[in-house]
């Protein structure tokens, strides 16, 4: 059928795919059924990699918990620790300090990039584009060098707190990133120059793997996947949180949300990425990083080792039933991570524990929209879609 | 929930405006909670809400953003306000149009599980309405494919009841460790 093949007749084949194989990324599995080359059926399966952290937020308790939302999209670690601050601070009605707020939003859009840049090399990998793989993650090992600086990891940042960070930025990180971001588009041109004018490349990605808005918005696929079939929704312009509409940017959208498309979205969202760095590095206040609350934030280090209001004021945080408590009742609080709408919905019950937590991960609905774009189409473009869609198994299983 | 302002009134929601006009009957409680407009709604209309919301041209609300559940037997205020419904399924909408979320709740009593699905509505319910399924048992009539999605498919129980223990179950039986020792 597609591109000139003749469909082979009457026997199908059934190939399954992963849960290990290479070009799934993690534990992803899809059953195809066959007719020659061309795919007639796709049945995706999860929960390879189910942890049951939903169970788990009900009996950890609120600070607790920041460690297992690392381990959800684990490209972005930075991302979900603020989504997860973000739902429980408007639970508990509080905003955190100017200079918290554009902290967060500096190192959410550099895990934006981190996150696209594995994104971009990964998918080109599939595809047999090599070199773009090294000089993606060329530009990566820089950021997470940051990111290893400001968190003290790479991966397990577990950055953030409720009401405020971990620390401060060290002396010298706002040179380090605007060192990043003043060469980061030289390096992506260079991508540019490999990809996007690449015959080989145009030939796997365009037209590949399409997907109507309308059809979009029904499977409820938000982020670049949305963006690529032409809607301009990006909550952090549409419901802008912690001062995200203090900067300017753009929103880039595709018209045929293809595969290509999705590749063109994510390059030029990572621009944008750029210049909202940027603007936040040139208005980024001075001033306490915490909310001077003892009953939510904990005393600096050397408050709590020199004083004794300072010890017990982080006994308190620590000890159960003394910490963070929202109020009773329930939130839904969505932030735009670098695969989409990732939401957390949070019932509390009055406690230090919550009582149910609810995590809507964006990789979850974009996995099972596969079929849809799989089906009618070759064997070999699975590949080429799978990547495109940038699944993550820990935040698909959770 | 049932506590409302007079200062509210008069700046109600567009979305309850149109709900008490066309469902008024079917709207068990309504509140607006942290910029985000809540509404409890019957069982028995819930689909017919559901997809009220979603084809009204002036609401909109296209984008179904979550499907999940609630256990709500160990929260004795929740139980004593619906009912005594252990369960309470929650939809979270999202309209591009108005740009504005609203989140639909629907309490479902433990003697009858099963509730409507809305996969004829929104294509991405399947897989929602799947996992809560798994992990509550709620039954959603009509659905295309109901099967775990998350556990094994020869899991028993369903792991976010509040009865299901964080640990132990099924492992005892099998380790017995004690025993072995003596």
């Amino acid at each position: 059928m597609q591109g000139g093949l003749e469909r082979a007749t009457g026997e199908k084949m059934v190939l399954n795919f992963g849960p290990q194989h290479p070009a799934t990324h993690g534990t992803l599995r899809i059953v195809l059924e066959l007719d020659g080359e061309s795919v007639l059926k796709a049945t995706p399966h999860a929960g390879y990699l189910h942890t049951g952290f939903e169970k788990l937020g009900e009996h950890l308790d609120y600070n607790q918990y920041i460690v297992v939302t690392d381990r959800m999209n684990y490209l972005s670690p930075l991302s979900n620790n603020f989504g997860y601050v973000l739902a429980v601070e408007q639970l508990l009605g509080i905003e955190v300090t100017k200079r918290c707020q554009y902290i967060r939003i500096l190192m959410a859009e550099l895990s934006r990039l981190a996150d696209h840049l594995l994104w971009l090399g990964t998918a080109a990998l599939d595809l047999g584009a090599f070199s773009v793989f090294l000089y993606s993650f060329r530009e990566r090992e820089k950021l997470y060098s940051i990111f290893e600086k400001t968190t003290g990891a790479r991966l397990t940042t577990s950055y953030t707190r409720v009401g405020g960070v971990l620390r401060d930025l060290y002396d010298g990180c706002e040179a380090d990133i605007q060192q990043f971001v003043s060469n980061f588009p030289k390096a992506l041109k260079e991508t540019h120059t490999l990809l996007t004018k690449n015959r080989i490349w145009m030939d796997r990605t365009k037209g590949v793997g399409p997907i109507a808005a309308d059809a979009a918005v029904s499977y409820g696929l938000t982020g670049p996947c949305l963006r690529a079939t032409g809607i301009a929704h990006d909550i952090r312009k549409a419901e802008p949180y912690s001062s995200y509409d203090e900067v300017t940017f753009d929103v880039p959208v595709g018209t045929n949300g293809d595969a290509y498309d999705r590749y063109l979205v994510r390059m030029e969202e990572m621009i944008q990425s750029c210049g909202i760095v940027t603007q936040v590095l040139d208005n980024i206040p001075d001033g306490p990083v915490n909310l001077e609350d003892n009953k939510i934030t904990m005393p600096d280090k050397s408050d709590a080792y020199g004083h004794i209001e300072g010890l017990i004021h982080h006994f308190k945080v620590v000890m159960d039933g003394h910490g963070v408590q929202p109020p009773k009742g329930d939130h839904y609080c969505a932030t735009e991570s670098p695969n989409g709408e990732l939401g957390f919905y949070i019932v509390s019950d009055g406690s230090g524990t919550a009582y149910r937590i609810r995590i809507r991960p964006p990789s979850f609905l974009h996995f099972q929209a596969l079929p849809h774009m799989l089906e009618g189409g070759m064997v070999s473009d699975t590949v080429a879609v799978l990547g495109s869609l940038n699944v993550i198994a820990g935040e698909l299983d959770r | 929930m049932s506590e409302e302002k007079e200062v509210e009134e008069q700046s109600k929601p567009l979305v309850l405006e149109k709900l008490e006009a066309n469902h008024a009957d079917a709207l068990l409680a309504q509140d607006e909670s942290r910029g985000t407009v809540v509404v409890v709604v019957r069982k028995e209309q819930a689909y017919a809400v559901l997809e009220y919301l979603k084809t009204d041209p002036e609401l909109a609300y296209t984008f179904l953003v979550d499907v999940t559940a609630v256990d709500n037997s160990q929260m004795e205020s929740e139980l004593m306000q619906f009912d005594y419904a252990r369960f309470m399924v929650v939809y979270q909408l999202y309209s591009y149009h108005g740009q504005c979320r609203l989140r639909v709740k629907v309490p479902v009593h433990e003697n009858d599980l099963s509730i409507p699905s809305v996969t004829p509505l929104w294509r991405g319910a399947n897989w929602l309405e799947r996992e809560t399924y798994d992990m509550f048992g709620i039954n959603f009539e009509g659905h295309p494919d109901l099967r775990r999605i998350l556990m094994p498919d020869d899991f028993e129980g369903h792991p976010l009841r509040k009865d299901y223990p964080l640990r132990g179950r099924g492992e005892r039986e099998r380790f017995n460790f004690e025993k072995q020792n003596v």
